[in-house]
């Protein structure tokens, strides 16, 4: 019976991030899409503009949720490189934690930078 | 003769195996390129780009005279350059990335489709950069 049980696949996270990874990917090419969009109808020329553009509300969630996208996307897939060449185990740990603790850091800052507009 | 024959070819057998590849001796076709452009385009994505990208923003969004400094960065034939050549890098990882989705929902697997798309993905990566490059310069 034990051999019947035995689960032999891994930690079984392989399939979530394989789905995680495709689904930032989409929400990142349509984000990509409308802001190119966006740039083509009206090209940004000045600070104004620029600031314009990403105070609205929406752009500016929208931005937040491209950014976050690419994180986790960044992480699956620098995940996989350190998986793939580095095989010491200590170092690939430490080096995954700084991975991590990067993009907690940069999402902190997205926010910041994004919703710091509203007081300017 | 026949038996002679037979154990210099197991010794080849012998010789020759395990047979290690050399990545860099072997000419490679073109959808690995693809494949390796895009691994080593997302990590030059993930660093040095992403801390530039946010860097580039929070600089044109919120600091007083920022947008000014990016202007006169921008005159800068280096930094034009690194600009140019990481719109390089997104855009590749932009294109081989739609492509690979395409291939996840059984699209263009056929050994001819795939060798045309990666063709056509390296071309159009190209192209934009070079159109949004020309804008840069």
């Amino acid at each position: 019976m034990d051999m019947v049980k035995r689960v032999i696949t891994g930690a079984h996270y392989g399939l979530r991030d394989w789905l995680a990874q495709r689904i930032t990917a989409v929400v990142m090419i349509v984000f990509t899409l409308l802001l190119a969009t966006i740039f083509m109808i009206s090209p940004p020329h000045d600070e104004a503009s620029w600031k314009a553009i990403f105070s609205n509300r929406w752009m500016r969630t929208a931005s937040f949720l491209f950014l976050v996208s690419l994180f986790w996307h960044a992480w699956i897939g620098m995940r996989n490189i350190l998986m793939d060449y580095v095989h010491p185990t200590g170092i690939r740990l430490t080096l995954q934690i700084l991975v991590i603790l990067s993009l907690i850091f940069y999402t902190i800052w997205s926010a910041e930078i994004l919703w710091a507009l509203e007081m300017a | 003769m026949d038996a002679e024959s037979d154990v210099t070819g197991e010794q080849k057998l012998q010789r020759k195996r395990p047979k290690y590849l050399n990545l860099l001796e072997i000419r490679q076709p073109l959808p690995a390129i693809i494949s390796i452009l895009h691994r080593l385009s997302g990590a030059l994505l993930f660093f040095p780009g992403i801390p530039l990208l946010l860097c580039g923003l929070d600089l044109i969004l919120n600091s007083p005279q920022g947008y000014a400094q990016f202007q006169s960065f921008l005159t800068n034939p280096l930094f034009k350059v690194a600009l140019t050549l990481f719109l390089w890098f997104f855009l590749h990882h932009f294109c081989a990335g739609i492509r690979y989705l395409a291939l996840d929902l059984h699209y263009g697997g056929k050994l001819e489709q795939a060798r045309l798309t990666s063709k056509i993905v390296l071309a159009i990566g190209i192209i934009l950069t070079l159109l949004m490059g020309a804008w840069i310069w």
